[in-house]
């Protein structure tokens, strides 16, 4: 009896046991012993806390002028951070970050443009694999003729350097918002759909595919049910990075005054707003740049965290 | 080696028809009547029905685009309104100062990543590996933009005064001329040739124009001009390849003949080099070709942020004054450009690596 326990405790430490441990739990527990995936959620998680609660965090509406305020303040435009915590004179109405070249309060619109970049690169990536996984799978399950179309068409959206596409999309379809963000949308399909179309290839003919079709399922079953859920971790990895990109890419857009217009709080055009104003009034540059720097960075070591975690091959590390 | 290069060269045929469409519809969908899109708001009725006849805009959508293929195969890209000069002319103009930018960028990102990726691989989990990887992480991270005002700031204002001192915008200081080397060579090439426009685009490369005609304060000076945007434009690549040549380093080194190079007592450095290295070239090619897309992008944002007359500043007024023969043109052009870097890019993987050229 005692000669017993040791192999089933041993069994346990192989993941042999009864209890099922799920993928995600597994690759959740992954996550949690890098030191550079534990930072990006935390930055990301202090960023979505900040986009939920910018209207109670922000002490003045991003848009509004300074000299509108309740009581109004006199304050010179793109006045310098004036904290009464360091020295300001109490005098003085307190301005974190300074305020802008509309007398705004930098500190608030950079808190509200929280909201913008998550929801920028959330509605940009899911747009894409939406639009991504549909193309690549129609690829991957059928192959030839139709394969054949949409690869080239992708071959075509990748043979542009992806901000130039969308610099000349913007431009068709006029400056904005939404116009910046479908433009970055449709640069990134490619990427989802090859991922896709390569999953699809990989399991087209395994043979629980097979079976399912001997047992009379049909296209939607099989590829739905069958196929697409192994293109998913794939997917989850690249969408994580590209949320990266397309936030970078729609700062860059918004900062050439393609996406995001006056007054919108968006980092990438507070940013451009002020450039030429870099020497005298740098603060008004740093602060939306080291915003958009972090929130990228937060994706970027998440996805490069979440990539190694559902590595299958790294199974042993964790 | 050849017909693997001739095969390839066949396949981006294709891909260069689908470009030539892509911003043909692009050219079509802008709002409005196309003619006063192309030549300004200005346009009078009888230079419009002229356009119209010329570029066949009544003709029906293909032979549209027939014409479109026909006049860019002859180089003609159709004239920017605002410059009153045909466009080809402004990118012979422009294209040399995009180039040496991006030149330079792809050169610091080369000399400085390749070699901090190697040394982190090799002292793996050292200090000098967790600093480069962080300074990776937050390199990729950086909009080129932000980086490059801030870069400005430092060196042009809070560094003023000091050795360090670097200029924020332009190409030259005021009062430094240069001289196009075929002049100091006292070459006379005539006009329009093959040779004379090389000639002519190399000339317009400062840097390589005043090593050409050894004109030294010149050099020095657009050299200092330089720093700053190359700086900048090259970051994200650096990033990029300094993590990938940790990686593929990596993963060499694990291998058994590096065990057996190092157990038969070849020095340290010659396994380093000769064994791994090399093997690690081939992802390292990868990335470096990869990055040439967002470096051509990144340069219209460099060029924005430090005044330089390249491609990419004139796309970025082009942009802001709505003239779209230029947008259209340059798009063109880059992605061409961009399809012919990826076509050395694959030949040279070829060139590493005899299993892709045979298969």
């Amino acid at each position: 009896m005692t000669a017993e326990t040791p192999k089933i405790a041993k069994l346990d430490a192989e993941g042999l046991s009864l209890k099922s441990v799920s993928l995600w739990q597994i690759t959740w527990r992954r996550l949690f012993k890098r030191k550079s995936a534990i930072l990006g959620m935390v930055i990301l998680g202090i960023l979505v806390f900040v986009a939920l609660t910018a209207q109670w965090l922000a002490p003045y509406p991003p848009t509004l002028s300074m000299l509108d305020a309740n009581p109004p303040q006199n304050l010179d435009k793109r006045s310098a951070p004036c904290i009464h915590l360091f020295g300001c004179p109490a005098d003085q109405p307190q301005h974190i970050l300074g305020t802008d070249g509309n007398i705004r309060d930098e500190f608030s619109r950079l808190l509200y443009g929280s909201r913008l970049s998550l929801m920028v690169g959330l509605a940009t990536v899911s747009f894409a694999i939406a639009i991504g996984t549909v193309l690549g799978a129609l690829s991957g399950y059928f192959g030839g003729w139709v394969d054949n179309i949409i690869m080239r068409v992708m071959d075509v959206l990748l043979a542009f350097p992806s901000l130039l596409l969308a610099i000349a999309i913007v431009t068709v379809l006029g400056p904005g918002l939404i116009n910046a963000l479908l433009a970055i949308g449709i640069v990134s399909i490619p990427s989802y759909a090859r991922v896709v179309r390569a999953s699809v290839l990989s399991v087209r003919e395994m043979d629980y595919v097979s079976a399912t079709r001997a047992l009379g399922g049909n296209t939607n079953q099989i590829l739905f049910r069958r196929i697409l859920p192994n293109a998913l971790t794939p997917l989850i990895v690249q969408g994580t990075l590209g949320i990266a990109t397309a936030i970078l890419d729609a700062a860059a857009l918004s900062f050439l005054g393609l996406g995001a217009q006056p007054p919108t709080p968006e980092w990438g055009s507070m940013l451009g707003a002020e450039r030429n104003q870099v020497f005298t009034a740098p603060h008004l540059v740093f602060y939306p740049g080291l915003a958009i720097m972090l929130t990228v960075l937060s994706f970027n070591l998440l996805g490069d965290g979440l990539r190694d975690a559902l590595d299958p091959r790294l199974a042993h590390v964790s | 080696m050849t017909t693997y290069i001739l095969r390839r060269l066949l396949l981006s045929i294709p891909v260069l028809f689908g470009i030539l469409f892509a911003t043909f519809a692009l050219s079509r969908l802008i709002p409005g009547d196309p003619c006063r899109a192309m030549l300004g708001e200005k346009a009078t009725d009888a230079v419009c029905n002229e356009f119209i006849s010329r570029h066949g805009l009544d003709k029906p959508i293909l032979v549209q685009f027939g014409v479109y293929v026909n006049e860019i195969a002859h180089g003609d890209f159709g004239r920017s309104f605002r410059f009153s000069k045909p466009v080809t002319d402004l990118l012979m103009e422009r294209l040399p100062i995009t180039v040496e930018l991006a030149v330079a960028a792809l050169l610091i990102s080369i000399l400085v990543g390749v070699p901090l990726g190697v040394i982190s691989a090799v002292r793996h989990n050292s200090w000098v590996d967790v600093l480069t990887m962080l300074w990776a992480n937050i390199g990729v991270s950086m909009p080129v933009f932000w980086l490059g005002l801030m870069l400005a700031y430092v060196f042009a204002l809070a560094l003023k005064d000091t050795p360090f001192q670097l200029p924020p915008s332009g190409r030259l200081s005021p009062g430094i001329l240069t001289t196009p080397f075929y002049d100091v060579w006292g070459l006379s090439l005539g006009s329009g040739g093959f040779f004379s426009t090389l000639a002519e685009f190399i000339s317009r490369m400062n840097i390589l124009n005043s090593v050409l005609s050894a004109d030294w304060e010149t050099l020095g000076d657009a050299i200092k001009h330089m720093i700053l945007p190359a700086v900048a434009l090259g970051t994200i690549p650096m990033a990029l390849i300094a993590r990938m040549a940790r990686s593929a380093m990596l993963e060499v080194l694990g291998q058994d003949y590096i065990r057996t190079a190092r157990a038969k007592g070849l020095a340290r450095n010659v396994v380093i080099t000769k064994h791994a290295f090399r093997n690690a070239l081939l992802p390292l090619v990868t990335v470096i070709g990869l990055s040439l897309g967002g470096l051509l992008g990144g340069a219209v944002l460099t060029e924005t942020v430090f005044n330089l007359s390249g491609v990419g500043r004139i796309l970025y007024d082009a942009i802001t004054a709505r003239d779209y023969g230029i947008v259209q043109a340059f798009t063109v052009v880059i992605a061409i450009f961009f399809v012919a870097l990826n076509l050395i890019v694959d030949i040279s993987y070829a060139y590493l690596d005899p299993r892709i050229r045979l298969n």
